[in-house]
């Protein structure tokens, strides 16, 4: 049964995702962990009309998805924000080629973030992409994350374009150190 | 210069005859080729709509081949790249062994070389062993080619898809003269692009 906008917004913003990407025919999956969207990765991983390759570093996806649109795949690279930095030479054989490149990226660094470590790159994730030649989409709340993310999907299959979706830490929710 | 082995000897092969070969019998196989020299050894073997040269992102070529056979499971797809590439994306073989794609074959033309810019030594002519990190990521079948007689044993590998593949195959580290494809990337995406999916609708 086919969902609308409406019902998905009822779900949590990780299923509402996953439904588009579904919905969308997104077929293959590459990832570097991150608990912050572990459970839309486990519903993927679960779809079995989905291929899910797991990374060593992110810039492998995009060589991955690169891979998958010339044979006809669409894919998504989802990863936390710290990856950015490493994709970034990759990035230039999307703009080479004008390949479609889909991201949904989860952010640290930004908002009750524990580790100062993560600062750097959560301050710099949005301008080195675009830096790279990609369009940022920001979900700055958790309903609007869906909405976005079926908007990038347009365009990044529809009109060769490289976009990213960037999950604020604030829907993300704050990482808990200790059990 | 110490360190280095004597790998490089008489006996090992010529880069374009190895890249000829592999290709001269290629059927229905799609071909990714490392920037620099795999590039310039698969255009000199021929140019195809089927070969997606890179021209740059080094260490991509083995990452593209898994996107690209796990699209296309049923066509053998041949990753044709160089010691100095494979080198820059060795965590790509671990992300193939977890994925075991039947269809893929990784070949690196290992002259232990950094050949474009000036020839340097690079790890394998130093320490590291690429078979033995392909098999130590899970790649089962994995091995170094020195010989003509091994080349064509493997050669007959590629089109079963049994893989995932992995061969070195040591070449002499001279440079050949470049032969250059077109560099237009879009040209490239597009004509691969519509000869992989014209191939699809024709099975």
């Amino acid at each position: 049964m086919t969902q609308t906008l409406a019902d998905k917004m009822t779900q949590s913003w990780q299923a509402s995702v996953y439904a588009v990407l579904r919905d969308n025919h997104v077929r293959q999956i590459a990832y570097v962990p991150d608990s912050g969207f572990s459970e839309l990765l486990n519903l993927c991983l679960d779809d079995p009309a989905m291929s899910s390759t797991v990374l060593t570093t992110e810039e492998e996806g995009v060589g991955l998805l690169a891979g998958a649109w010339l044979g006809g795949d669409r894919g998504v690279l989802m990863m936390q924000s710290s990856g950015v930095g490493n994709c970034v030479n990759m990035l230039t054989l999307i703009e080479s080629c004008q390949l479609p490149f889909l991201s949904i990226v989860t952010m640290r660094g930004e908002w009750k973030e524990f580790n100062p470590w993560q600062e750097p790159m959560g301050r710099n994730t949005q301008a080195v992409l675009e830096l790279a030649g990609v369009e940022v989409f920001r979900a700055k709340q958790a309903g609007r994350a869906a909405e976005l993310v079926q908007k990038a999907v347009q365009l990044v299959f529809e009109e060769s374009r490289a976009v990213a979706v960037l999950i604020a830490q604030q829907v993300i929710g704050e990482k808990q150190w200790q059990e | 210069m110490a360190g280095v082995t004597a790998a490089a000897g008489t006996d090992t092969m010529d880069r374009r005859d190895v890249v000829e070969y592999l290709l001269a019998n290629r059927k229905r196989a799609l071909v990714i080729s490392g920037l620099g020299a795999p590039t310039y050894d698969v255009t000199a073997a021929g140019d195809d709509d089927r070969n997606f040269y890179l021209w740059g992102a080094m260490g991509s070529a083995a990452t593209i081949g898994l996107g690209l056979a796990l699209a296309q499971a049923d066509l053998p797809v041949l990753v044709i790249t160089g010691d100095g590439e494979m080198l820059m994306g060795l965590g790509s073989l671990a992300t193939i062994a977890a994925r075991q794609p039947r269809n893929l074959t990784v070949i690196v033309v290992d002259n232990e070389r950094f050949g474009e810019t000036g020839g340097q030594h690079s790890h394998t002519a130093l320490q590291t062993d690429l078979e033995k990190v392909a098999h130590g990521c899970g790649i089962e079948n994995a091995r170094t080619i020195r010989s003509k007689k091994e080349l064509s044993e493997f050669a007959k590998l590629t089109e079963n898809l049994s893989g995932p593949l992995f061969a070195c195959i040591k070449v002499k580290s001279a440079n050949k003269p470049r032969v250059l494809p077109i560099r237009d990337g879009v040209q490239l995406k597009e004509r691969f692009r519509k000869a992989v999916l014209d191939q699809e609708s024709a099975l």
